[in-house]
């Protein structure tokens, strides 16, 4: 409707023109000049036709891009609200950075034959490390809280303190770790579960039964974790292949006194080398070596000596230690959903070579010092086997064997074996069986029975029920 | 303790010569799809391998030492991202000794992070399964996402490889090419099923659903990645009565027990679907995934069940 109403003003308007330059020269006017006259018009009438036709077709094409416009309009509107959601996913201010955080929080209900609190494993100078089984009765277990993130493009940093049901607090874990080293290089410093083994590494809230093997009580004090740094390296291989060099402080057993010694330099290294791969496209294996070296001052345990007196005997000694590992993971094309197995074992071997002081705050024969010279070895196999989602069985078998510990103070000298029941040789066995369920990677429930020969001669009758829980970051388990 | 150094040295300096032979690029996919991807853009210029096979499930994957092995060497890390690998992944990448690969460096490509992520959930809670923050990871199932992502990854693959960049764009070039006209085909072989009622084994299909306009209407799992429980089937025995499901859908993957089950109890045919490429055997390439996805749904929709 507009567009004609356009054209009516534009040839009112020429006529008028054309009317008043007729008028001007009317007098004048001839045939031909009248002829000349229309032809120009006719033209002009052309010229402006042309250009309001021209005028429609742009003014046509500008509707059509507007309605193109409006439809990309809704388009973009679409992806934009589309962006939105999925941008609102992220949390924004100041919460944005905030690192993972989880909590673990375990429980224990414990009923056992033997009094925990006068737990012993004989033939092995006792450690610093706890080493008994849970409590009798119900209990809390060890609640862990961790952080961690990235730090910047080069360092992640990893915190995790355990909090202990006795009201304390601990450092189990707070280190940082590089990122931007290549090359297979990764360098870690603060306090981290040593490398030394398989098992030693991995938090107790992911241990396949609720205690350590009696292998990583004796020769780690249950879980070894020092102050210093880490080396490791991971050749370029289709085969997995790494070595690594630790250099800690020596805080905590075998290294001693607890919390190390104040000296520079370094109380212990540990090398360690792993291979590992698949066998087909269902089973994945690793196998591995280490050898922790460590000066062992002020060792102190406590005895009772042949007289009835308890006495408090130290030993100082180098300690070298080789753990040969192994573990293989199997689920049926690679497919853990319904049925898996794990395969897992470590062997120990240690050497002690130093002094043993006896009765060091001379309560008893008084203070005396001979050499102190102990090989021990242990080691345990333990398989952990899901048989349907969500269910899992597995039979751990641990053996230690001290072997005999060469006194000096015996061997040569004024005391007998009869001065150190402690140290009389022995070998430990136990036996374990354990059935859990986990709803889902979050939480497990288990059930596990163990008949622990620790003690000389002392068969202890261990049952626990147990629940291990983990609530925030999605951490993942190493192999 | 000095020899074993020694030999150690020894034996490391060998692996080194040995690996710094091969000159073209290193691609670890966690998933066949992503593997299948960056083969068909990279050619001959591209080693490819891929974590996960068609049959394990991708949420539940060991960080095994093969896995750390081949992030060390991996010039391209290649994975779906959404969360989807957040319990092996991160330990792959923070074991791996590889700088190329971190997160935010041009060697770590995420999948998710090109398309429209579905089902972003507006509540977080694990009282409600094992919900993904990012949406619903399982963006493969969308021929459509594939060719988004498959643009995002020439770019990618041309800036960390660039003497190779214009290969990257003319053999990508080419595969969109083909893979839009294979679009165009399948929607029209899709076309009976549009509107059809499905049950799914997990929410692994909201993506196909939403290309070729199934409806969802009931998951075998009764929560993300709980497994299907007894009462829950029996639930749907029921429910299906009164609303029958055209098909019951599950993958690879999944224990075919519930899809058989409920599939007997309500005559309805359980479909197996590749999910990825090599989940089935008609499944070689991408392709083949969607051709072989299509044929075993129409089939299924004409009465004729599919094992």
């Amino acid at each position: 409707m507009f567009r004609s109403s356009n054209r009516a003003p534009a040839i009112a308007a020429l006529t008028a023109s054309l009317f008043f330059s007729m008028a001007q020269d009317a007098c004048a006017a001839s045939d031909d000049d009248l002829k000349e006259l229309r032809e120009q018009v006719r033209q002009l009438k052309d010229l402006y036709e042309k250009k309001i036709n021209e005028l429609e077709a742009r003014l046509k094409q500008a509707e059509q891009t507007a309605g193109q416009a409006k439809s990309s309009a809704t388009a973009a509107q679409t992806t934009a609200e589309q962006a939105a959601v999925q941008a609102s996913s992220r949390t924004a201010g100041e919460g944005a950075f905030n690192p993972g955080i989880s909590a673990i929080l375990n429980g224990v209900y414990g009923n056992l034959s033997q009094n925990p609190s006068n737990y012993r494993i004989n033939g092995f100078a006792p450690t610093m490390g706890e080493v008994a089984p849970p409590n009798r009765g119900l209990g809390l277990g060890e609640s862990e809280i961790a952080f961690s993130a990235n730090i910047d493009r080069h360092f992640r940093g990893t915190l995790i303190a355990a909090l202990s049901p006795e009201d304390t607090v601990s450092v189990e874990e707070a280190h940082i770790q590089t990122l931007g080293l290549s090359n297979g290089f990764t360098l870690k410093a603060g306090r981290f579960f040593s490398g030394v083994g398989y098992h030693n590494e991995i938090h107790a809230h992911a241990w396949d039964f609720t205690d350590a093997p009696l292998a990583n009580k004796v020769f780690l004090g249950n879980q070894l974790a020092e102050d210093g740094f880490q080396v490791k390296w991971i050749a370029p291989t289709d085969l997995y292949a790494n070595i690594g060099l630790e250099f800690g402080r020596g805080r905590k057993f075998p290294g001693g006194p607890d919390g190390g010694r104040m000296k520079n330099g370094f109380g212990s290294t540990n090398l360690f080398a792993h291979l590992g791969g698949d066998w087909g496209t269902g089973a994945a294996w690793r196998v591995g070596l280490s050898h922790l070296r460590t000066r062992v001052h002020d060792r102190a345990f406590n005895d009772v000596d042949s007289t009835g007196t308890g006495v408090t005997n130290t030993i100082g000694a180098a300690s070298r230690l080789w753990v040969l590992d192994g573990v293989l993971k199997w689920a049926p094309n690679g497919n853990a959903s319904n049925t898996s197995f794990k395969l897992q074992g470590e062997y120990f071997r240690r050497t002690e070579d130093g002094q043993l002081s006896y009765d060091t705050t001379a309560a008893s024969l008084g203070t005396q010092s001979g050499s102190y010279l102990s090989k021990q070895s242990g080691w345990y196999l333990q398989g952990v086997y899901q048989f349907q989602p969500e269910w899992r069985v597995g039979y751990r078998y641990d053996r230690l064997d001290s072997g005999t510990t060469g006194l000096g103070l015996v061997a040569n000298g004024p005391l007998t074996a009869a001065d150190f029941p402690i140290l009389a040789s022995y070998k430990p066995i136990r036996n374990t069986m354990m059935l859990d369920w986990s709803a889902s990677e979050f939480s497990r429930v288990r059930l596990q029975f163990a008949r622990d020969r620790a003690r000389a001669g002392i068969a202890d009758n261990q049952f626990f029920l147990q629940y291990i829980i983990s609530m925030g970051a999605h951490g993942g388990h190493k192999f | 303790m000095k020899k074993i150094f020694i030999v150690m040295a020894g034996t490391l300096a060998a692996m080194m010569a040995a690996a710094s032979a091969g000159a073209a690029i290193n691609v670890f996919a966690c998933e066949p799809e992503w593997a299948a991807l960056a083969q068909e853009i990279g050619g001959d210029r591209v080693n490819t391998t891929s974590a996960t096979t068609a049959l394990q499930d991708p949420h539940r994957v060991e960080a095994r030492p093969s896995l750390i092995a081949r992030v060390r060497n991996a010039d391209l890390v290649v994975c779906t991202g959404a969360e989807l690998e957040i319990g092996w992944l991160p330990l792959l990448l923070n074991q791996s000794g590889n700088a190329k690969v971190q997160p935010g460096r041009p060697g770590n490509f995420e999948a998710a992070q090109y398309v429209s992520r579905l089902e972003i959930p507006k509540v977080l809670d694990r009282a409600l399964g094992d919900i993904h923050p990012g949406g619903n990871p399982h963006i493969q199932t969308d021929p459509r996402n594939i060719a988004k992502v498959a643009e995002a990854l020439i770019a990618r693959l041309a800036q960390i490889d660039a003497p190779g960049a214009e290969s990257y764009r003319s053999r990508g070039k080419a595969f969109l090419e083909r893979w839009q006209a294979a679009i165009v085909r399948w929607e029209q072989q899709a076309a009976p099923l549009r509107g059809l009622p499905v049950v799914v084994h997990h929410k692994a299909w909201t993506y196909l659903e939403a290309w070729l306009g199934l409806r969802e209407v009931a998951t075998l799992e009764h929560q993300p990645g709980v497994p299907p429980t007894p009462s829950h089937l029996a639930e749907l025995v029921e429910g299906m009565r009164r609303e029958p499901a055209k098909f019951i859908v599950y993958s690879a993957y999944n224990d075919p027990k519930a899809a058989g089950f409920l599939s007997q109890r309500t005559g309805v045919p359980a479909v197996l679907l590749p999910f990825t490429v090599g989940g089935t055997e008609g499944a070689r390439d991408l392709f083949s995934l969607f051709d072989d996805t299509l044929s075993r749904l129409l089939s299924a929709a004409q009465g004729k069940g599919s094992k």
